[in-house]
């Protein structure tokens, strides 16, 4: 992991020091509410419909065993005992008193963490995916980018008052677990013939109000030129994206305005200015973050662990756990393990308790070298772990509520807090989840129905990312009550997609039957193993139409 | 008064005696002393000489955010003086101006923030090359210069430090932390 050298930590420091006292000015007055909220969101702090929220950074995705047990401590001391994991691979704290927030940002700081630009119009988290590092189908490491991608973009003061947020995002492997296509940003990494890393850029995605995946604007660009590159993207759209209209602000309004070929003019034009200068990055700065990202010490151990393999033939669940929630390794004789955050009715998507907290800790020690990830499907990822040790984690895992079988499908929901929590929410969102995950409950027929990928999203801002899910709802309000609107065949990845409209949207007492009228159609004409996604693609919205509206009321 | 804070070779004080009038609307009644002109407003004023060039304009010229700062290129050796207006100090375009006034275009006069300037957001006016800062009215010019030094540490370049933190690591002493 990347360590912090005196510069990081006088910068995270010296920011708990300022907006301690932006907080003061604001308790004391001397600070209007309009004058403090940019400062506040850039310092992680939302206000919600009970409390004040506290989203904190988490750079990738990447903790360590010791920072996950701060935060835990920060759950249990100022919170309600529990945390909840987001897209943005980040965790946010949602019982927050503003009076506090200067301790708990100085804990964050004695273990290298911090809540700068977890909002607000600036360039937020860096993400990548989970696995970085690990997977087998890794190009290269994307982490070391990611972190210089991360310093660059922190208090980076040209750039602070964007006309809205800008999301950057990072992947370098065969398969996209990153969700690049929906960034303003995306950079997919990978190397030439000769050996050289090069980055695709990609520009213009993003879900919300108007759902777009982005565009590729640059092929082969030496890495050398990838802070130059998104200087020269920023400074395009700091000076001409919107600001008339905050639903029309983000970047890829401008894309698609200008067009991408119009776009990619004005940048190159801006980059061929900035290109060659000092923002040229050095092989010595790669070689001084890289080095964060060694490889651990792995032991040399065979491919096949006999063990592993009388207890996959002993445990049916345990089986069934490795089917869905164990991911291939670089290294021979080691797998990456998801551990489960969604187990049902019983807790929200994401949310971890202290108690969790710690417990992920305790493994991630016992069973790997201390490094835990957050994948932005909010779920917790260990990434290295002997096979000969996967069935003990498994029977650990499942004893503190994180041995959920149920990785890639329907319940492993993405799901924003929703109006139980959210000020900007049109309808609740968590409820909604814990009626479909009742609905099914029956694991063997969960497990037949495949890899099937359900998103919700409290409002329009789409933080479910519910365009992108294989079933998307969305809560619309419609006067004054809550409903939710149905999208199906939307996907992650690199063959993304954004779901398509149903029909008229339902009332919260529907949705189980409706997702259930979804499933049965697919039940009914899938071939073989194919996936729900692949056919909807084939068969189209009708047959669902007709499935879902024939056995559910049609609100007026 | 303007409650103004000027840079000067690295000190920064409140400045009492400031003769600048910013002239926001081009028919305002037009005060005695030197003007402070949106552009259009700057460049009906300036006689052939000045736009050509050869004679030193006496008024200041004040970009608004929709202003393409390549327009003003040409004018820059008569200027007296460059700002920049923030109708929002959330509307960052004038930063993204005064980089480029700076670092592009080579403007190495004044450049002042016009608007709504806060203590918080002064420290980034300053990297991105402003010197003076006409503070918001309201507020005190005083304890906005508490706001000026903002962070020791820049990870990226700015105005007034072209090398980004990666080219400075290691060839001088780390910050007192």
């Amino acid at each position: 992991m990347y360590q912090y050298d005196e510069y990081d930590r006088a910068l995270v420091r010296e920011r708990v020091a300022q907006f301690r006292d932006q907080i003061e000015r604001r308790l004391s007055g001397e600070l209007s509410e309009e004058e403090f909220l940019p400062l506040r969101l850039q310092n992680g702090l939302y206000m919600q419909k009970h409390a004040y929220m506290l989203r904190v950074a988490i750079p990738y995705g990447t903790l360590s065993a010791r920072q996950l047990r701060t935060l835990a401590g920060i759950a249990r001391d100022y919170d309600r005992d529990y945390g909840h994991f987001t897209t943005r691979q980040n965790i946010q704290f949602n019982w927050i008193e503003l009076e506090q927030v200067g301790d708990i940002l100085e804990r964050l700081a004695e273990v290298e963490m911090h809540a700068i630009q977890t909002s607000g119009n600036c360039v937020r988290n860096i993400t990548t995916e989970a696995f970085a590092g690990v997977a087998a189908d890794e190009l290269l490491d994307p982490r070391p980018l990611a972190e210089i991608l991360r310093q660059w973009s922190t208090v980076n003061p040209e750039f602070l008052y964007l006309p809205r947020k800008f999301k950057i995002a990072l992947c370098a492997a065969q398969e996209d677990r990153a969700a690049v296509m929906m960034h303003d940003i995306g950079l997919y990494l990978y190397r030439d013939a000769a050996g050289e890393l090069l980055l695709r850029v990609m520009v213009g995605g993003g879900l919300g109000r108007t759902p777009i995946l982005s565009q590729q604007i640059r092929e082969g660009l030496p890495w050398r030129h990838l802070l130059s590159y998104v200087e020269a993207v920023l400074r395009v759209y700091n000076r001409h994206g919107r600001r008339d209209n905050k639903y029309k602000a983000r970047i890829k309004i401008l894309v698609k305005a200008l067009g991408i070929e119009a776009f990619a003019r004005e940048v190159e034009a801006e980059w061929q200015q900035i290109k060659d200068g000092p923002a040229e990055l050095t092989a010595a700065e790669y070689q001084r973050v890289a080095a964060a990202f060694v490889t651990p010490a792995y032991a040399n151990l065979d491919e096949v662990d006999l063990d592993f393999g009388s207890a996959l033939a002993r445990d049916p669940g345990f089986a069934r756990w490795v089917s869905r929630n164990v991911r291939a390794h670089r290294v021979a004789g080691y797998a990456s393990v998801v551990l489960s955050t969604k187990p049902g009715a019983s807790s929200p998507p994401g949310d971890v308790t202290s108690a969790q907290m710690h417990a992920i800790a305790d493994l991630a020690e016992d069973f790997g070298f201390g490094e835990i990830r957050i994948a932005h499907e909010q779920n917790v990822v260990l990434p290295d772990v002997r096979k000969a040790d996967l069935h003990g984690l498994y029977q650990r895992a499942l004893s503190h509520g994180l041995g959920t079988a149920n990785i890639g499908l329907l319940t492993d929901m993405i799901v924003c807090p929703g109006g139980d929590y959210c000020a900007l929410a049109n309808a609740k969102s968590i409820p909604i989840a814990q009626s479909i995950q009742q609905r099914f409950a029956d694991q063997d027929a969960l497990h037949e129905l495949g890899e099937l990928s359900l998103n919700i999203s409290g409002c329009m801002n789409a933080c479910g990312h519910h365009h992108i899910g294989n079933i998307g709802i969305l809560g619309v309000d419609k006067n004054g009550s809550e409903w939710y609107q149905v999208t199906i065949g939307g996907a992650q990845g690199k063959a993304s997609a954004l779901g398509k409209v149903i029909g008229p949207a339902f009332s919260a007492a529907e949705i189980p039957e409706v997702i259930e009228g979804l499933v049965k159609t697919f039940s009914d004409y899938r071939e073989v193993d194919e996936r729900f996604v692949d056919t909807v693609q084939r068969i189209g919205l009708e047959p669902f139409r007709e499935q879902v509206y024939r056995k559910t009321q049609v609100p007026a | 008064m303007n409650n103004l804070i000027r840079l000067s070779a690295g000190q920064a004080r409140v400045v009492e005696d400031d003769p600048w009038q910013w002239l926001r609307e081009p028919d305002q009644a037009r005060p005695v002393g030197p003007l402070i002109l949106p552009l259009a407003a700057w460049l009906a004023r300036q006689d052939q000489a000045t736009l050509a060039g050869r004679r030193f304009s006496l008024d200041g010229l004040c970009l608004a955010p929709d202003d393409e700062v390549e327009t003003i290129a040409a004018y820059l050796s008569v200027l007296p003086l460059i700002a920049i207006e923030f109708p929002s100090f959330r509307d960052g375009r004038g930063y993204s101006q005064a980089y480029l006034l700076r670092t592009r275009l080579g403007w190495a006069g004044e450049l002042r923030a016009l608007g709504d300037v806060l203590r918080d957001q002064l420290s980034h006016m300053r990297q991105c090359g402003f010197d003076a800062f006409a503070v918001r009215e309201d507020k005190s010019a005083a304890d906005a210069l508490k706001g000026l030094a903002g962070m020791s540490v820049l990870y990226g370049r700015s105005a007034i430090e072209p090398r980004p933190l990666f080219r400075r690591r290691g060839a001088s002493a780390a910050p007192d932390a």
